[in-house]
């Protein structure tokens, strides 16, 4: 799998917010102090009246969205997925999920390929806290194309929806043109021996192992399931009754993200081997991104050596 | 609506009283004493201050109001009811099965309530934000936001009171119904915030003290309110907890716990 990187996914959501923008004068954003590196800065450079910078202050950012949300407007709100979603969560909770407001937060920075800047600013638990809200949908996308794309379609949503974009640039997986749809997973590719579920940065990785699982004679599925919740079952169910393996792939702690969101359908459903990769219930640290995705067993020879495990091979 | 006069307003408000300890009575369980402290603005609000139209909850123009502290809600489904949003026959159904009268304000149960409360701290933030969609929108409503001395505790309050002062954002008018009670205790042993007027005018909101139960000092700190620019306002309003019935009064055992069936009865016959 030749790596070319793309443009980083947050520069994708700023880039497609400017867009939104243009098409919709209903919709606002606001962020809490990191405009130029949630790069909603972007939006505000174009629509300034309709960009509201409430200062380093996520609840009440949160809140502020919901009451413009109740009167019709549609707010896009950005900051670390770090902060947003930890020090906003109440307002979540209640101010939003609850009140069936048409909120959109987009956390940036998700996972550990934040890199230098540390363990504090890495969101690791964001899709696990986001997910446990009824309602609310939660989107990861793993590159420019599909970040576009499923802002596009996170606009068009009627529902609050939470979307994860990275720091880093992000190897490019789709051609431009794809189509997204949330809650619809994508397969990538076609196998019988095992299916890899995964999203983010991890949906590249899995792409990549599956082509050096194919050159050692085992046939793999990846699925980009980029939308956590609603979760594509059909898809799910579909691919474990033909290979019976199922291996889920993630930039997240390994407490409450997709895995285990795939491990209770299937347990449900239709109980199969299954394997993880994702962090293993700890805190990062300081490096650069490669390293750390190396370090923490995020990339694709973890995700082959895990494969390998489940198959007995 | 058609607004009401000073003495009709005292009227509705001893009404409005009398259904708040019939249905936490009947419940057996919520707030009397922040209800009936926050009664009078309630009732200012519903029946001579606020443009709404209980025929059509979701007019576009009418003004808004947010029971920030949501523990409130029998006083604002009492003035609901009594505007004519529902049967006030319905009211002791509160915090029963099925019920849109949730324990704390449901806006999906019930029409006329704007914002679901009862995590302390959020409701002017959600006010700011519909402040602001006005402001966008060209609009002329008001927003009301009732908020509570205990409220003063969360951080969330003063995030919203810079940014709203930043922002310059009008047309929010906040009344902080300070009863000088919380739950466990008196605000002055639990985490006093005195200098409360200080605090906003530091905050750079435009302020008004006043009598919470005084009708009156209520229309008028309103009336002037509304011509405020440019600047949030924060009406302190002082008021008793459990305001209107003798044994209540100041007594912070009826923060939580509701009157028993002897309660209710000596309650209303002071009512009357």
């Amino acid at each position: 799998m030749q790596k070319i990187l793309g443009k980083a996914t947050r520069d994708a959501y700023g880039e497609t917010l400017v867009e939104i923008g243009k098409m919709n004068p209903n919709v606002v954003v606001l962020d809490a102090d990191l405009s130029k590196a949630t790069k909603s800065v972007l939006f505000s450079e174009k629509f300034p009246e309709r960009f509201f910078n409430v200062g380093i202050q996520e609840a009440n950012l949160v809140g502020v969205a919901a009451g413009l949300a109740s009167c019709g407007k549609i707010p896009f709100i950005s900051s670390f997925a770090s902060f947003l979603v930890s020090k906003g969560f109440d307002q979540f909770r209640m101010g939003v999920a609850f009140s069936e407001l048409n909120v959109k937060v987009v956390g940036s920075h998700g996972g550990i390929t934040v890199g230098e800047d540390g363990a504090s600013q890495m969101a690791i638990e964001d899709v696990a806290l986001m997910t446990s809200l009824p309602g609310f949908s939660v989107v990861v996308p793993s590159d420019e194309v599909s970040t576009r794309a499923l802002v596009l379609e996170t606009a068009k949503h009627l529902g609050p929806v939470y979307v994860r974009t990275g720091r880093p640039k992000a190897p490019v997986v789709y051609k431009t043109g794809t189509d997204f749809k949330i809650g619809k997973g994508i397969r990538l590719r076609e196998g019988k021996d095992l299916t890899i579920i995964a999203n983010g940065l991890e949906v590249f990785e899995a792409l990549e192992a599956a082509e050096r699982l194919a050159e050692e004679g085992i046939s793999a599925s990846v699925i980009d399931m980029h939308t956590v919740k609603p979760l594509d079952t059909d898809l799910i169910l579909e691919e474990a009754k033909r290979t019976g393996h199922v291996l889920v792939a993630e930039e997240h702690q390994i407490w409450g993200g997709l895995g285990s969101a795939v491990a209770t359908f299937l347990a449900k459903k239709h109980p199969c081997k299954m394997g993880f990769v994702a962090i293993q219930d700890t805190f990062a640290e300081s490096g650069r991104a490669d390293e750390l995705l190396e370090k923490y067993g995020l990339t694709h020879p973890y995700i082959i050596k895990t494969a390998k495990k489940i198959l007995g091979r | 609506m058609e607004k009401l006069s000073v003495e009709q307003l005292k009227a509705k408000a001893k009404l409005v009283r009398r259904h708040i300890v019939e249905m936490t009575g009947a419940a057996a369980s919520g707030h009397p004493g922040g209800s009936l402290s926050a009664t009078d603005m309630l009732v200012a609000l519903y029946f001579n201050l606020m443009d709404h139209n209980p025929q059509d909850p979701q007019w576009p123009d009418r003004d808004r109001l947010i029971l920030s502290k949501g523990h409130a809600s029998p006083a604002l489904y009492a003035a609901l009811a009594e505007s004519g949003y529902f049967d006030p026959k319905t009211l002791t159904d509160f915090r029963k099965l099925g019920s849109p009268l949730q324990g704390h304000p449901d806006r999906r149960k019930l029409p006329g309530v704007e914002a679901s409360t009862g995590s302390l701290g959020q409701g002017l933030s959600m006010g700011i934000g519909m402040a602001l969609a006005r402001r966008l929108d060209e609009k002329k409503y008001y927003t009301y936001v009732i908020t509570s001395d205990g409220e003063m505790n969360e951080g969330q309050t003063w995030e919203a009171a810079a940014m709203a002062a930043h922002h310059k954002v009008d047309h929010l008018i906040a009344f902080l119904d300070y009863n000088k009670y919380q739950l466990d205790d008196s605000t002055k042993n639990i985490c006093d915030m005195e200098p409360v007027v200080g605090k906003w005018k530091a905050f750079r909101w435009h302020t008004f003290e006043i009598d919470g139960h005084d009708v009156k000092q209520i229309l008028h700190a309103v009336e002037k309110a509304k011509k405020v620019k440019n600047e949030p306002v924060m009406i302190i309003a002082h008021t008793i907890k459990g305001k209107g019935v003798s044994f209540m009064e100041g007594n912070n055992a009826f923060h939580g716990v509701a009157p028993t069936r002897e309660e209710v009865e000596k309650a209303l016959k002071e009512l009357s």
